[in-house]
């Protein structure tokens, strides 16, 4: 059974109160809407990427803690990373979060990110974790809005500008 | 806190023994059980009831001649006189059963707004209904070229009945309402509602899911034209419903499912439809579940619906004080007449990370939109917290629920 206490760990809180990145992007080049009709998450994030680099990336909205610290922690863990290594952690992060990788066992580049490890057993609140993982890939890629609820399965690719 | 009328306490104790559900621990805490507006749970006797069908009654009904058929088909038909008696229907045939109140809901759109709905027609719901009592009507509505209007609701979540009234014109096809919001407890004004769409002429609906397990419900009093509610919401299995409906309207209406006991004679050419209830009741019916719903509402007469809505009132006035007395906790849904609901929204905590810390603590609550999202967006919040009470629970349960809301404020200090 799993200690949802153990989720809501100082630095997720933390990163609630205070989110990095927090705000809209002016000068944007890649944008993606992320909704989680579920829980009524709702998120914006921007990303300015220069060559091959995520310059800059911010975000906004209304979500639980756990959204909330995931996306800030995402947008402090992939601001001024290569495209690829953003892309390799969006894959890293989900499966982590749908227990396919066992972070204490399996290579990863995850570092703190693994205080989220805890919503593998807490199957209603996967989503709320993936959700600004599944929004950033969606800019990415520029498909536009995203929703949990496009497919059941979290890990499944949005639909080029498709809408829950 | 005691009730009112000293007839009218209950045994607590006694009745808490009839659930094994309520001995569970969860996360090693004793499980709170918050969230009955959701499901509620059932009571030993009723699941005896359940299991004697299968062990020494199953078998289809209305078809064999043999013994076990006979008796199956004769309990399955007093099931539904006793659905007749909870809810004072003049006629057993008048009773339907269903899969549920959605199903129901949609057997009165389809079956009545099919046949009977024309383009410019308007249907009348409100604010607080369940999606359940929104979307058959927009798929019909669609369907038809007919219209939805909207009864407005006010800060404390009541209807305002002067612009109900207001919303009725030659157009006006058929009214909507629940007995009960789900997702805020207001007790709508339901027979003062009906009343005022008899006089236009209008049938009405009701969405009984969240009163039949609290109020006492007098159709005949209420001289509704229809009225659906679930089994699993008064301590029945999931599974089974029951929709009444006034037998003038029934007979007119279209068969919403074709097979089974709902034919009388079939041809390639032509079908001939059975009389009600059975030309609303197709395929094998939930044999088990109407029987173990008849169970149920034995346990409720016997418990006694005035009783436990005493019970409830007392713990609703309870937890409204301890949490008003609670800084940070903001009530939602504040009408002066409620049952059984308390929805609240926790000051800078997102409505699931409340859920999931009061789990922590062995406290089931629902948390979320509820199936309302209109009644979300009039109140301008994406989700709220909501515990809702059944006979069983107690007063120290609301007392956990409120540490429980302390704690998770103090963990997000």
């Amino acid at each position: 059974m799993a200690d949802s206490k153990q989720l809501y760990q100082e630095v997720i809180l933390d990163h609630n109160k205070k989110p990095r990145n927090w705000g809209a992007l002016a000068d944007a080049t890649h944008q993606a809407e992320g909704l989680n009709p579920l829980c009524g998450d709702r998120l914006q994030l921007g990303v300015k990427v220069n060559g091959e680099t995520l310059e800059a990336i911010a975000f906004e909205g209304e979500s639980c803690a756990i959204c909330k610290a995931s996306a800030s922690m995402m947008t402090t863990a992939v601001k001024g990373k290569p495209r690829a290594d953003a892309e390799q952690l969006i894959q890293e992060f989900r499966d982590m979060a749908t227990g396919n990788l066992d972070t204490a066992n399996q290579p990863h580049h995850l570092g703190r990110l693994t205080v989220f490890s805890g919503v593998r057993d807490l199957p209603t609140r996967v989503k709320c974790a993936i959700l600004p993982w599944h929004t950033l890939h969606a800019a990415l890629n520029s498909m536009g809005t995203t929703s949990t609820e496009a497919d059941d399965d979290p890990m499944h690719e949005p639909t080029p500008g498709g809408v829950a | 806190m005691t009730a009112r009328d000293p007839a009218l306490a209950l045994d607590i104790a006694a009745i808490r023994k009839d659930f094994p559900i309520l001995d569970l621990t969860v996360n090693g805490k004793p499980l709170v059980f918050l969230d009955n507006a959701a499901s509620s749970q059932m009571p030993q006797p009723v699941i005896d009831r359940w299991v004697r069908y299968e062990t020494s009654e199953h078998a289809n009904i209305h078809r064999a001649v043999h013994y076990l058929s006979e008796k199956a088909t004769a309990e399955y038909e007093e099931a539904r006189r006793k659905a007749q008696r909870f809810i004072n229907a003049p006629d057993e045939h008048a009773v339907i059963f269903t899969s549920g109140t959605t199903d129901g809901i949609n057997l009165v759109a389809h079956g009545y707004g099919r046949k009977f709905f024309r383009a410019r027609d308007e249907i009348i719901l409100t604010t607080l209904e369940h999606h359940s009592n929104i979307v058959p009507w927009q798929m019909v509505a669609e369907e038809k070229g007919a219209s939805i209007r909207v009864v407005p609701i006010d800060d404390a979540g009541q209807l305002d009945i002067e612009a109900y009234k207001k919303l009725f014109n030659a157009n006006t096809k058929f009214v909507g309402v629940t007995h009960v919001s789900n997702a805020l407890g207001t007790i709508n004004p339901v027979k003062e509602m009906i009343a005022i769409a008899h006089s236009h002429g209008v049938p009405v609906l009701v969405d009984g899911a969240q009163a039949a397990p609290h109020l006492r419900v007098d159709v005949q009093d209420l001289d509704c034209d229809f009225y659906a509610f679930s089994g699993h919401k008064v301590c029945g299995p999931t599974g089974i419903g029951i929709l009444y409906g006034k037998r003038e309207l029934l007979e007119k209406m279209q068969p919403f499912k074709g097979g089974g006991d709902m034919i009388l004679n079939v041809t390639f050419e032509k079908t001939t439809y059975n009389t009600i209830p059975h030309k609303f009741e197709a395929g094998t019916p939930p044999i088990a579940a109407a029987i173990t719903l008849g169970a149920a509402i034995d346990y409720l007469t016997g418990v006694g619906i005035d009783t436990i809505a005493a019970h409830e009132t007392d713990l609703l006035d309870y937890a409204t004080r301890e949490v008003n007395a609670t800084p940070g906790i903001r009530i939602i849904g504040t009408a002066e007449r409620k049952a059984a609901v308390l929805s609240f929204a926790v000051d800078g905590v997102h409505p699931h990370d409340v859920g999931t810390l009061l789990n922590e603590e062995g406290v089931a609550i629902r948390t979320g939109h509820h199936c309302a999202q209109p009644v979300m967006q009039r109140f301008k919040v994406p989700a709220t917290c909501r515990a809702s009470f059944a006979f069983y629970n107690t007063m120290e349960e609301v007392d956990a629920l409120v540490a429980a809301i302390r704690k998770v404020q103090k963990v997000f200090g």
